[in-house]
């Protein structure tokens, strides 16, 4: 079967003056059209730097990332990091100044993309203007914009509060949906990797390997989104069966 | 509005009336001591001055202009070592940005220039520059540069490394970290560090003028003490209190306009 990304046994290594620290260890994962995969593993096991690995903002020790001919990577960092002397506008459309695609129609686009996710009122406004979820949305713009095939998403609800991050999960996920992206996920939030994930990987402490691969089917009369996926029947199941593997090696 | 609320409104301004009022009368009973203990004769006026005797001279030095002279010379080379310093500052803090390896090397030279009193430079300057304004301004942007190449700089360096790693996963080369990040965030800390300077290089024209002028604000206080006409000495020392002042609140005018959008 075609892949966008196919991952072959990547290994990463950290120098310090005291010494090497090995993050990464033969680690072999794809990951298909469409699909949205998530990463959970104890924090600080390594999962940012196999982002920052795939982004091409570090180079393997060992190993190889490949990515499907003419595809791009978007990331989305763990914070907005929008910048705050920009308006919502030139904000979003940083990624596009940067890349010098700024034309006529790339504004219609931003418009077009600022009214469809909630945002076309704050167009002027400056981020300390607009709440946690519309920064978050923002950023997401900001990454969808350069038109990416397979986006990564470094817990990128991690600094909202609770419900908030409820919300904000939901709509970004039906964006993806609706957009047809590729999402690769990192998150140390059981419930919320089963909720957005068609498959889990579970990662073991550094140097982190993979130690499960969990597909997750669930059941849901609704139409399946993270909401209506956290009272699926199986929802329990899954995240015992995510936390035993998280915990079993003590 | 509620009675705590009015009451609170009223303390406040009850606190600001006496600031004010007490602010004025400092100034007021150090005038009027100056002036009343010179005409008493418990200062001697030919070398203490009085402020009458400092409004006189102002007077008849604004009708021959000649005070004006001496302004417009101390301002225009404060404004030109100050433009002088911001832009040396800002461009040498890009290059030890750009290339880290440089700044490691450079830095103990930096600490070695930023600590060293500059006012023993100034001779120097004299020796190799000559008596005339070269000297003057390069004196001033000595005085200054190296403090504010070394504050830029670290404040570049501070900048937020998930930023920094924002533009590179929208694509983005170190040109446009420079140019979309560290130069518009540090817009912040260049007007903080113009404020600093401001003051500073009015400091090194001073100096400069006290060794090296035929005109200026320093140039009369030198010359005033040298034939001791006091009422000159202190006359500039007056007006540069002015200066000084104006050209702080000129900055900080810039900085209300500049920073509105940063947190």
């Amino acid at each position: 079967m075609d892949m966008l990304l196919t991952v072959n046994d990547l290994a990463y290594s950290y120098h310090s003056l005291s010494g090497e620290t090995q993050v990464l260890d033969g680690i072999s994962f794809s990951i298909q059209q469409g699909e949205f995969v998530a990463i959970v593993g104890p924090s600080g096991c390594g999962k940012s730097t196999l982002l920052s690995l795939i982004c091409r903002l570090l180079t393997p020790d060992s190993g190889e990332i490949l990515l499907e001919e003419g595809k791009k990577v978007g990331y989305m960092l763990q914070k907005d990091h929008l910048l705050d002397w920009r308006t919502t506008e030139k904000n979003v459309a940083l990624g596009m100044e940067i890349n010098h695609q700024l034309t006529e129609q790339t504004y219609l686009q931003i418009d077009y993309m600022l009214n469809n996710y909630g945002l076309v009122g704050f167009r002027k406004a400056r981020p300390d203007e607009l709440s946690g979820g519309m920064r978050q949305r923002a950023a997401l713009i900001r990454t969808l914009l350069l038109e990416p095939d397979l986006l990564l998403l470094d817990e990128p609800f991690s600094a909202l509060d609770y419900q908030t991050r409820l919300s904000v999960s939901d709509d970004i996920w039906k964006i993806l949906q609706k957009e047809n992206k590729t999402a690769l996920l990192i998150t140390h939030d059981i419930s919320e990797a089963i909720s957005m994930a068609d498959r889990i990987l579970v990662f073991s402490r550094r140097p982190a390997a993979i130690k499960k691969e969990i597909p997750v089917i669930l059941t849901c009369p609704n139409g399946r989104t993270p909401f209506h996926a956290r009272s699926a029947p199986e929802f329990k199941e899954y995240f015992n069966l995510v936390w035993k593997e998280l915990n079993d090696d003590e | 509005m509620n009675r705590s609320q009015k009451e609170f409104l009223a303390q406040y301004r009850r606190r600001r009336r006496i600031v004010n009022v007490w602010r004025c009368l400092l100034l007021l009973l150090f005038v009027g001591a100056w002036e009343g203990s010179t005409m008493t004769g418990l200062l001697d006026p030919f070398i203490f001055s009085s402020p009458s005797r400092i409004l006189s001279s102002f007077i008849s030095m604004l009708k021959d202009r000649s005070i004006l002279y001496h302004m417009g010379i101390t301002l225009s080379e404060t404004f030109i070592s100050f433009f002088l310093v911001i832009l040396i500052g800002i461009l040498l803090a890009i290059v030890l940005w750009w290339n880290s390896t440089l700044a490691k090397i450079l830095e103990p030279y930096l600490v070695v220039l930023n600590s060293l009193p500059k006012t023993a430079l100034a001779p120097v300057f004299i020796v190799w520059l000559g008596n005339n304004m070269k000297t003057i301004l390069v004196a001033a942007v000595s005085v200054a540069v190296f403090g504010t190449t070394i504050t830029l700089y670290s404040s570049f360096q501070s900048m937020d490394e998930d930023k920094i790693k924002l533009i590179r996963t929208l694509g983005g080369s170190k040109k446009d970290i420079l140019w979309k990040l560290i130069l518009p965030g540090n817009i912040p800390a260049i007007i903080s560090v113009m404020k600093v300077n401001i003051g500073l290089t009015l400091v090194g024209v001073i100096i400069g003028e006290f060794l090296a002028a035929k005109a200026g604000l320093g140039y009369l206080i030198v010359y005033g003490s040298q034939v001791f006409k006091l009422d000159f000495v202190l006359l500039s020392i007056v007006i540069l209190c002015f200066i000084s002042t104006a050209l702080y609140l000129l900055i900080s005018l810039l900085e209300k306009i500049c920073t509105r959008h940063y947190q």
